[in-house]
């Protein structure tokens, strides 16, 4: 009994002495500059999505891939840091990165609404929601949707989007999920089909040969990567790299491979 | 319950309620009608004397009848562009419940002519009659008499399982309660009022073919 109480004692000394040396290092933690403290530590502590293919998800080999992944790791490259990928999930991610769990985050849209709590860089991948259709088809903007079958999937803010551009006497189907969507546009059910540009990478990555291609764009919200506020030195640092990367054509290799497309002159 | 009900968002979309409902309805017309015709016809080849014919008409009816309907509506709908039959949705809905309907027809309308006494045929055979006289005359109308409660509940069957076809952007009943849904996220409400147009849609079909068959086949009211 008493062995056991003594062990129980020692744990609380400990645990409480390592409560308070948190408490006195914490704060001051916050406070440094965190492009000093990556630096230090070596290691860029980065929130990625799991499930979000083409940007980043998991490989064959279960290892994060995609995008996001080859930029992170370009990224860390040019910091001369290790990156540290976490998984985190649309709900999650913003409080982690504002409670100092995370350096970093990528593929986040900008919006007033989070310019209030976070930081944005410049942005670094494109994100659109396209009309696409086969290269033989000729449609330049919606009123060319009038007459045409197209697909999209319910409820999302592709129908949205859709919905509200289109002219009269477009044929809107709406289809339960992206398999349905993308079926019958490859079936040739529809003639175009209204995807976000990350589904429509997965059309693309098959290369069909209708030559599927983006004829016009209902939404563009190029993604950026996210930073705490006040961060200013880390913030010029993360936009050096990202333009340097633009320059020297380390975006477009990236776009290319996962996307299908060329970076976007005006990103 | 901090539930508020709010069946006035449901308003605006009657016209799309209505519309989707005649889809239904249609649907379940045409595939009663031609699924009937061919169904008569896949009966009167199971009492054939060529053993080729008796086979090709059981395999369509064991394939149909062991297979999913949504699969074969997706069969013909994503599965046949790519052997050039291209059929726009809603034929290709059509089809599949004119085709799915016809399997089971066959095998409760062979039910009903095995019910009918030899008797029947042979008295038929007797009197000098054809073959096609006595299947068409005699047979047939005495057999689909025996078994008409069974084939109305397969074509309300069918009506019901029309739903599925909202899968292939067909805008039936079911795809318009999708679509509101997704618009007002009221789920309660509008698939509520759905259920409700099905129920009556399925009790008023039921009791239009009862009807008829009273006044067809007065002998046999039930």
């Amino acid at each position: 009994m008493r062995n056991i109480s003594g062990i129980a004692r020692r744990h609380l000394v400990l645990g409480l002495g390592l409560a308070l040396a948190v408490q006195m290092i914490g704060p001051s933690l916050a406070q440094a500059d965190e492009l000093d403290t990556i630096t230090k530590a070596g290691v860029i502590k980065v929130g990625i999505f799991e499930d979000f293919p083409p940007f980043s998800s998991a490989g064959t080999d279960l290892k994060p891939q995609g995008y996001d992944i080859d930029v992170i790791n370009a990224l860390a490259k040019a910091l001369n840091v290790k990156a540290e990928l976490t998984g985190i999930t649309g709900q999650n991610r913003i409080p982690s990165l504002t409670e100092h769990k995370l350096d970093l985050l990528v593929s986040v849209g900008v919006s007033d609404e989070r310019k209030k709590v976070v930081a944005f860089t410049a942005p670094y991948a494109p994100y659109s929601i396209d009309v696409m259709g086969p290269k033989a088809l000729a449609v330049k903007g919606p009123a060319d949707l009038a007459g045409k079958s197209v697909a999209v999937n319910r409820g999302t803010l592709e129908d949205t989007s859709l919905t509200a551009a289109a002219p009269a006497g477009t044929d809107i189907q709406r289809f339960n999920d992206y398999n349905g969507v993308i079926s019958a546009f490859l079936a040739g059910q529809v003639q175009l089909m209204v995807v976000g540009n990350d589904v429509g990478a997965s059309v693309l990555a098959k290369h069909p040969a209708i030559e599927p291609e983006s004829k016009f764009q209902l939404l563009n919200s190029p993604s950026a990567m996210a930073i705490n506020k006040g961060e200013d030195k880390l913030q010029a640092k993360l936009d050096d790299v990202l333009a340097t990367m633009k320059k020297d054509g380390t975006l477009d290799a990236i776009s290319k491979k996962w996307l299908f497309i060329p970076m976007p002159k005006d990103l | 319950m901090g539930y508020q009900f709010d069946f006035g968002s449901q308003s605006q979309y009657l016209g799309l309620l209505l519309s989707g409902t005649a889809v239904t309805l249609c649907l379940t017309a045409v595939a009663s009608i031609f699924g009937l015709a061919i169904a008569v016809a896949g009966a009167a080849a199971t009492t054939s004397k060529f053993r080729w014919v008796r086979g090709l008409v059981a395999t369509y009816v064991e394939l149909i009848r062991n297979t999913p309907f949504i699969v074969q509506m997706f069969f013909i709908f994503f599965g046949l562009p790519s052997l050039g039959l291209r059929f726009a949705a809603l034929p290709a809905a059509a089809l599949a419940m004119t085709i799915n309907l016809a399997a089971y027809a066959i095998e409760i309308l062979r039910a009903g002519i095995e019910a009918v006494p030899a008797g029947q045929g042979e008295a038929g055979r007797s009197l000098g009659l054809r073959p096609a006289w006595i299947f068409g005359l005699l047979v047939l109308p005495q057999a689909v008499a025996i078994v008409y409660p069974a084939l109305v509940s397969q074509i309300t069957i069918t009506m019901l399982e029309s739903a599925v076809v909202s899968q292939i952007a067909v805008v039936d009943l079911t795809h318009v309660a999708d679509f509101i849904q997704s618009r007002n996220f009221r789920s309660f409400e509008t698939y509520l009022i759905i259920t409700l147009i099905y129920l009556a849609l399925a009790v008023a079909l039921r009791r239009v073919l009862a009807l008829g068959g009273r006044r067809l086949f007065p002998g046999r009211s039930r």
